[in-house]
């Protein structure tokens, strides 16, 4: 069920602005990401947590990962309260869902290069 | 109006680099020039060297966060408007509110949405140049201010050189106006007679500016010239308003009070043509004379149509003469409100020292008005001792070596002229070619006036001096002595002037005679030598000023002297 995870409108809009640098687009964001979870996971304190979830969600909803925006905007709301009981739990989901649309984006960036 | 598209550079500071690439990609699409920061510190740097117009800023960044740089980014731009969008996913109002407060002027919220970031930079553009057109705009205005309080520093400077031979600054003269009052059409002018009288002009022309001030310059020549000649006031009113009538448009002209004080005679001679009632202020009963409008202002009439008849009223020592101009009355306070004759006169009612009435005057103006004016101007001219008032020495330019020294001159003056003619700036002129007699030039005038205005009312005209015994009296004699001389079919003056030389130095004899009836001589010089009352002041005046004073043929002819020694 890729949708619940990528706005495929998202996709296609994100291809016709960037055009031939599309793929550079993807690799870009699957790099920065992978930037922002090394943070998340090392984050030391609540602010540390918010700001870097708070970069991932603008990031990600632009990409159109909807889920992964979700979390992390749910992420973002915790650290700012300070609930941070089963923060952990949420953070490895957030990890998990990457892991999820990472493949999707390599393979989106497979597909535009054979186009 | 937007006309073509100008490309804009744009400054993109973003610290994730897929949303900057992104945002680069779609606002280069969009036909602007990009520029790239990863954090705030870069983004002023950027902003430093190479002024971009526009700035699309995230909030949070390392390094320096967006907030930051945006109050650095509009500190270095100063008065120019770099309108900062700010690029959030942020939904705390306190959050939105931050961005504002660091100087954002709008916001742009994650996911992008192209054609919304269009429109924003479009709309922040109309603003920007908007901007930048006010402060052109003031700027254009300030220069042209500037370069007009220039042409006004110049053209004061020029019309200070004409008005430099005044005596505004006489012991007696106390005035308020603005250095630029001259730019309102304001003109306040004193200058000292041959005779030491003084002559005091408070002028206003129609207008503001450059126009007000232009038709200054003529008046000022035309009153310090007939001034210094001995012209009286009837001549030099006829002169002003002629030569104004003449240069000025239509729709200009100049509401002038102009008096004539006499120390000697101690007398004040007023015409007012539209200007607002001045106000001769008696320090012995704190009574106040208005000295009102009686004539269209100068520069209105033909000269055939105007008319130059003047008011004459006795003042005694310490009398103060006070002329306003409507700046004054029409001072308004902060609701609008006009100072009005009503509060001057009860500032007049109110005073109990006559010496600081001016300052009384001041200050209410200062209490009333909400802001400063520089249209209101306001002189007082006090009647002093003749003693201590000092004319100022005249100045020749020529060397002497032609000065005559052995002539006599005879001149009959008849009804048609004593009507309209004043001869005396013509006989002073005359005599003052005698190097001898410039030293004596202010008794001279006077002794000649006396003479010659003696001859013409009491001799010509048949006028009696006893009349002028007091105020109401006073009044009665100068329109009785008008109106004789508008009826006058016959009568003459004769003037006989003898030059001889003696010695080193020499003589000059006057002899004045009339066609009058004469008066008892013996009776008249039976009088002490006074300088009290207002009437007979002629006779004992002569008798002061000049060597040898004596009247024949029953007081029809006066007879008197000037010697001088050898010039040094």
């Amino acid at each position: 069920m890729a949708d619940t995870h990528l706005d495929r409108d998202v996709l296609s809009a994100l291809q016709e602005v960037m055009e031939d640098e599309y793929p550079t687009l993807l690799d870009t964001f699957i790099a920065d990401s992978e930037e922002r979870l090394l943070v998340l996971r090392k984050a030391e304190d609540a602010a540390q947590l918010m700001n870097a979830a708070h970069s991932f969600k603008g990031s990600s909803s632009n990409m159109g990962a909807i889920r992964l925006a979700e979390l992390c905007d749910e992420l973002e709301q915790r650290a700012r309260q300070e609930s941070l009981a089963g923060i952990e739990k949420l953070v490895g989901e957030i990890d998990g869902e990457f892991a999820i649309v990472r493949p999707l984006y390599e393979a989106e960036r497979q597909r535009s290069l054979a186009e | 109006m937007q006309s073509l598209f100008e490309p804009l550079t744009i400054l993109i500071a973003e610290d994730s680099a897929a949303d900057r690439m992104l945002l680069s990609s779609i606002v280069r699409r969009q036909g602007h020039q990009v520029l790239t920061a990863a954090n705030g510190a870069e983004a002023v740097e950027a902003f430093r060297q190479q002024q971009p117009q526009l700035v699309l800023m995230d909030a949070m960044m390392p390094v320096m966060d967006g907030f930051e740089a945006a109050r650095q980014i509009k500190a270095l731009a100063g008065e120019t408007l770099v309108p900062i969008i700010f690029l959030t996913s942020l939904t705390e109002s306190e959050a939105l509110a931050r961005c504002l407060e660091a100087g954002g002027d709008d916001f742009l919220a994650k996911p992008y949405n192209q054609v919304i970031l269009g429109a924003k930079i479009k709309a922040m553009d109309r603003l920007r140049r908007l901007q930048a057109t006010v402060l052109e705009q003031r700027d254009q205005i300030a220069r042209h201010h500037d370069y007009l309080l220039n042409e006004q520093r110049v053209a004061k400077a020029v019309f200070d050189k004409i008005a430099h031979s005044g005596c505004l600054n006489a012991p007696n003269i106390r005035y308020l106006q603005s250095p630029y009052a001259l730019f309102n059409g304001d003109l306040l002018l004193a200058a000292f007679t041959p005779a030491g009288d003084m002559h005091v002009l408070l002028g206003d022309f129609t207008g503001h500016g450059l126009p007000a001030a232009v038709g200054a310059m003529p008046l000022a020549e035309v009153f310090y010239g007939m001034t210094a000649k001995g012209f009286g006031l009837p001549e030099t009113l006829r002169e002003m308003n002629a030569k104004l009538k003449r240069i000025l448009p239509v729709d200009m002209f100049c509401c002038a009070t102009l008096m004539c004080l006499s120390f000697q005679r101690r007398s004040v001679e007023v015409w007012n043509g539209g200007m607002p009632d001045g106000y001769l202020h008696s320090s012995a009963s704190g009574e106040r004379t208005a000295l009102t409008a009686r004539h269209l202002p100068l520069g209105v009439l033909s000269p055939q149509t105007f008319d130059d008849r003047t008011e004459v009223f006795p003042m005694a020592v310490g009398d103060r003469v006070f002329l306003l101009s409507d700046g004054v009355i029409d001072t308004c306070d902060a609701n609008e409100q006009l100072f009005g004759i009503e509060r001057l006169e009860r500032v007049f009612a109110a005073n109990r020292q006559p010496e600081v009435l001016f300052e009384e005057i001041e200050q209410a103006l200062r209490d009333f008005r909400g802001e400063a004016r520089d249209d209101v101007s306001m002189v007082e001219v006090s009647l002093l001792e003749a003693a201590q008032i000092s004319p100022p020495a005249l100045v020749y330019s020529d060397s002497g070596q032609s000065c005559p020294l052995d002539w006599s001159v005879s001149f009959e003056f008849r009804a048609a002229t004593l009507k309209r003619f004043n001869p005396l700036p013509f006989l002073l002129q005359l005599l003052l070619e005698v190097h001898g007699l410039r030293a004596q030039s202010g008794a001279l005038y006077s002794v000649l006036a006396e003479l010659y205005s003696n001859a013409l009312e009491h001799g010509v005209l048949g006028l009696d001096s006893s009349l002028k015994r007091d105020a109401s009296g006073f009044a009665r004699y100068y329109q009785e002595r008008n109106a004789r001389l508008d009826q006058l079919r016959d009568g003459y003056v004769r003037l006989h002037l003898v030059v001889t030389p003696e010695g080193e130095g020499g003589r000059l004899t006057i002899r004045v005679d009339d066609s009058g009836k004469g008066f008892d001589v013996a009776q008249v010089m039976d009088r002490p030598l006074d300088g009290v009352r207002l009437s007979g002041r002629g006779v004992s005046l002569v008798r002061q000023l000049s060597r040898k004073a004596s009247w024949s043929d029953d007081g029809r002819s006066a007879h008197v002297e000037f010697y001088w020694e050898a010039l040094a």
